[in-house]
């Protein structure tokens, strides 16, 4: 078909652009690539084809995540633009007749259910496939029909009772019973979710709007462990580019100051005229850190983030104190020095690190108060504080001024907050007064971390005023 | 030399008899970069085979492997090439002795303080005062068939970049660790896997007579620079699922038990979905497989496992951890199996 074939090229670089749009660099370097590839193997396995093209234009595991989704989406919406025309859905229409399937019995129901518990314990995709197609038209008359497709996928899910968690009422054949795998699930409502959105395009005749992938289609599953060793493997990266760059910053200022004595030594090879001139070694600026880090109820989740973080940054800088706070601050920097082991560091710091006192909430003015006494006179220019916390007060007083005079006496203030930047100064929040005196970073995700740590590390660091000005 | 392989079945069917089994992804890129000559880029965890990869297709294409282990400090003297220096003052030497014997033996002090750069550039044979300029010029010219002659390809020493592009017959070229160098090296890598050919001043350019499979394997310790990236085709090779580990667990360990080598294979997966310092490779399931059978153990339970432990986890943490956790559920069955013994 060679109308087909001319369409191609231009349905890759659309392919391209919309793996742009979800911020994969695609060069035409590699777009050239990818049709070189694509005439290498054979399109008639879907398989080859995709892997020929992520194998060109996806080069880090991200990107080949956010490649898959884009790839299922713009292939899906490819399907559906071709089956919305009008010739091709009088065709397909016979195939949605199943959609008016009468309505089952009880017990065509329950068969319908065991099978599908069945197949997601198997984890077939096919099979998953056809049953999603069937489940939707069985129940398309009380479930479906919300308009809303995620709420039409709930409901559908629900009459199915397709949970995760085990549920011991059901008879032991019933394979239900032990909880459907997390995985097969997300699969599976995907999967409805696909066959619910083609319905409803073929019903409406055109395609419903494109949807930007969110950062949590994006994030890879992971649980909050396997993000500790990504947190270790980031702090790791920024304690290799602190090394780097502190060459490049040696050659740059390696002119700076003639050293007299050493350059008249070498001078007597010459008859005491100075041809060679012997310069000072330039010591490498070795970061001091102080970082203190928000322990209390209302950012558990974040502050196990948090601790790991603390614990990468031990295991990388020789020079740094960490302290841990919610309603009082205590210094925690032994802790980490004496114990090796996360697990038995969280539990140390929980119990016996005494930073409770009686509510449990953050007090962020008394816990200024006490720093500024205790790091008064250890605090220099050539050190960097870095706080971890979400900055919510719980209605006492933030005292900013307190924060004002640390951050005065560190030379950098970094704040990283483990909220999204659009609940800032909403409710309790008062980020906005510290941020006067810092840079505040918004930092829940190893990415953001690693975003932070380029900032840090940059040698032309913006000084602070002109941060305080941004 | 065997005809280059004419499908990803074929390849497919080559890395196997050449005792790797590829995932559908590896052979369709392995494919791709022999048809396309790119250099492939693989990246993973550590131990899921990239090394091994880069072996079973130069015994699959029966060409000879070049490697370049990468590490921190390469630098261009070691993988791409050295001027033989030694061999260089030795040739000089040689000249000097021919030219004027004499005159080098009567200032031994000179020559001595001068040292051997020194002496390259102004061969000894009186002051500068004494002598007739026709005899300076003289010189002069043999110090440029001096310096024609010791810069030509008999000084050179290739390092394993150019030996690689320069070989008569077409290798594998394995670039290994290359997360390991720094962002320097890197650009300098780009002419060669781009052009396949390497500039060398006093020479000029040496371009490659044959084009070798390239593979560049990365742990992902640090993110290469998007240039390099793009010159080369990407693969990305994860811890293989249950049904292909127990293929190459069967295929590597063909004398173990069926059922345990696919307890085997399941408690490796256990182990590898906790969170450790080092999860096993392929190479340690490979290796506690032929433990087992050296041992002749007929089940993987408890016992079996902490005694045999070592052989796939191997840091202390790590072993308290697994120990606590894999353990105790090896153990589970076994007593809920003995349980129901006792009340049958």
């Amino acid at each position: 078909m060679p109308p087909q074939a001319e369409r191609l090229p231009a349905r890759l670089l659309a392919f391209a652009d919309a793996l742009r749009g979800e911020g994969v660099a695609v060069g035409t370097s590699e777009l050239l690539d990818a049709f070189a590839a694509l005439q290498q193997v054979s399109w008639s396995s879907q398989r080859a084809f995709r892997e020929a093209l992520a194998c060109t234009l996806a080069k880090s595991p991200e990107d080949r995540r956010t490649f898959e989704l884009v790839f299922d989406r713009f292939m899906f919406r490819a399907v559906e633009a071709i089956a919305i025309e009008p010739q091709m859905s009088e065709r397909l229409g016979e195939g949605d007749a199943g959609a008016g399937l009468a309505e089952l019995s009880d017990q065509q129901l329950e068969e319908l259910r065991m099978r599908i518990a069945a197949a997601l314990a198997d984890g077939s995709e096919g099979a998953m496939r056809d049953l999603a197609r069937l489940a939707i038209a069985a129940l398309a008359r009380e479930a479906a029909g919300s308009g809303v497709i995620g709420v039409d996928v709930q409901r559908i899910r629900r009459s199915l009772g397709l949970k995760t968690e085990p549920q011991p009422q059901l008879p032991p054949s019933d394979p239900r019973r032990d909880g459907v795998p997390r995985e097969a699930l997300r699969r599976f409502e995907a999967l409805l979710r696909a066959e619910l959105e083609r319905s409803q395009a073929r019903r409406a005749q055109r395609l419903p709007p494109a949807r930007p992938l969110t950062e949590l289609d994006r994030a890879l599953p992971s649980g909050p462990l396997a993000d500790l060793a990504a947190v270790h493997r980031v702090v790791a990266q920024l304690r290799r580019r602190l090394a780097t760059q502190g060459m490049q910053a040696r050659g740059h200022a390696r002119h700076a100051q003639v050293d007299v004595r050493r350059t008249m030594r070498a001078s007597l090879q010459t008859g005491g005229v100075p041809v060679v001139l012997k310069h000072r070694p330039k010591r490498p600026r070795r970061p001091e850190i102080y970082v203190l880090c928000d322990v209390s109820t209302s950012v558990t989740s974040a502050s196990v983030f948090f601790l790991s973080v603390l614990h990468a940054l031990h295991d990388s800088f020789r020079k740094m104190r960490s302290f841990v706070f919610i309603e009082r601050v205590s210094e925690v920097t032994d802790v980490f020095e004496h114990e090796r082991d996360f697990r038995t560091i969280s539990e140390k710091i929980t119990k016996d690190a005494g930073v409770a006192d009686i509510s449990g909430y953050t007090d962020y003015g008394r816990v200024f108060s006490e720093l500024l006494s205790l790091l008064e006179d250890d605090l220099h220019p050539r050190a960097t504080l870095i706080v971890l916390g979400d900055a919510r007060t719980n209605g006492r007083e933030p005292r900013a001024d307190l924060f004002g005079q640390i951050a005065a006496r560190a030379g950098r203030t970094f704040w990283l907050n483990p909220e999204p930047r659009l609940y800032w100064n909403y409710g309790d929040s008062v980020i906005g007064a510290y941020e006067t005196h810092c840079r505040a970073f918004e930092c829940w995700t190893t990415a953001q971390l690693e975003d932070f740590v380029k900032a840090l590390t940059r040698p032309g660091e913006p000084p602070r005023e002109l941060a305080r000005a941004r | 030399m065997p005809a280059p392989p004419r499908s990803v079945a074929d390849v497919e069917e080559g890395l196997r008899t050449a005792g790797y089994l590829p995932g559908q992804a590896t052979a369709l890129v392995s494919y791709l970069a022999v048809r396309l000559g790119k250099p492939v880029l693989v990246e993973g965890p550590a131990g899921v085979g990239k090394t091994e990869l880069a072996k079973a297709l130069a015994t699959m294409l029966e060409r000879p492997l070049v490697r370049l282990q990468c590490y921190e400090g390469l630098d261009e003297a070691k993988a791409l090439y050295e001027w033989n220096y030694r061999k260089q003052l030795l040739r000089i030497q040689a000249r000097d002795g021919d030219a004027a014997p004499a005159p080098r033996a009567a200032e031994p002090a000179q020559a001595a303080s001068g040292g051997a750069p020194a002496a390259a550039e102004r061969p000894p044979g009186g002051t500068d005062a004494s002598e007739p300029a026709d005899a300076a010029a003289a010189r002069d010219g043999q110090w440029q068939r001096i310096q024609e002659d010791i810069f030509g390809e008999d000084f050179l020493l290739a390092r394993p970049l150019l030996s690689a592009i320069s070989a008569p017959e077409p290798v594998v070229l394995l670039i290994d660790e290359i997360d390991k160098t720094d962002q320097e090296f890197e650009a300098m890598l780009l002419e060669v896997l781009s052009d396949f050919q390497i500039s060398i001043p006093e020479l000029g350019v040496v371009a490659a007579r044959t084009r070798p499979v390239v593979l560049l394997t990365s742990n992902n310790s640090r993110e290469l620079t998007e240039a390099l990236k793009r010159r080369c085709l990407y693969l990305w090779l994860d811890y293989p699922s249950l049904e292909h580990e127990l293929e190459i667990v069967r295929l590597h360990a063909p004398d173990l038990d069926g059922a345990v080598a696919r307890r085997l294979v399941e408690v490796i997966d256990m182990v590898r979905a906790l969170d450790l310092k080092k999860p096993p490779s392929i190479a340690e399931s490979i290796d506690w497989a032929r433990a087992l059978l050296l041992l002749g153990a007929g089940n993987i339970d408890e016992r079996v496992f902490t005694e045999t432990m070592s052989v796939i986890v191997k840091h202390r943490t790590d072993m308290d951890l697994v120990a606590e956790r894999v353990g105790v559920r090896l153990a589970a069955p076994a007593q809920a199996a003995s349980a129901d013994a006792a009340a049958s």
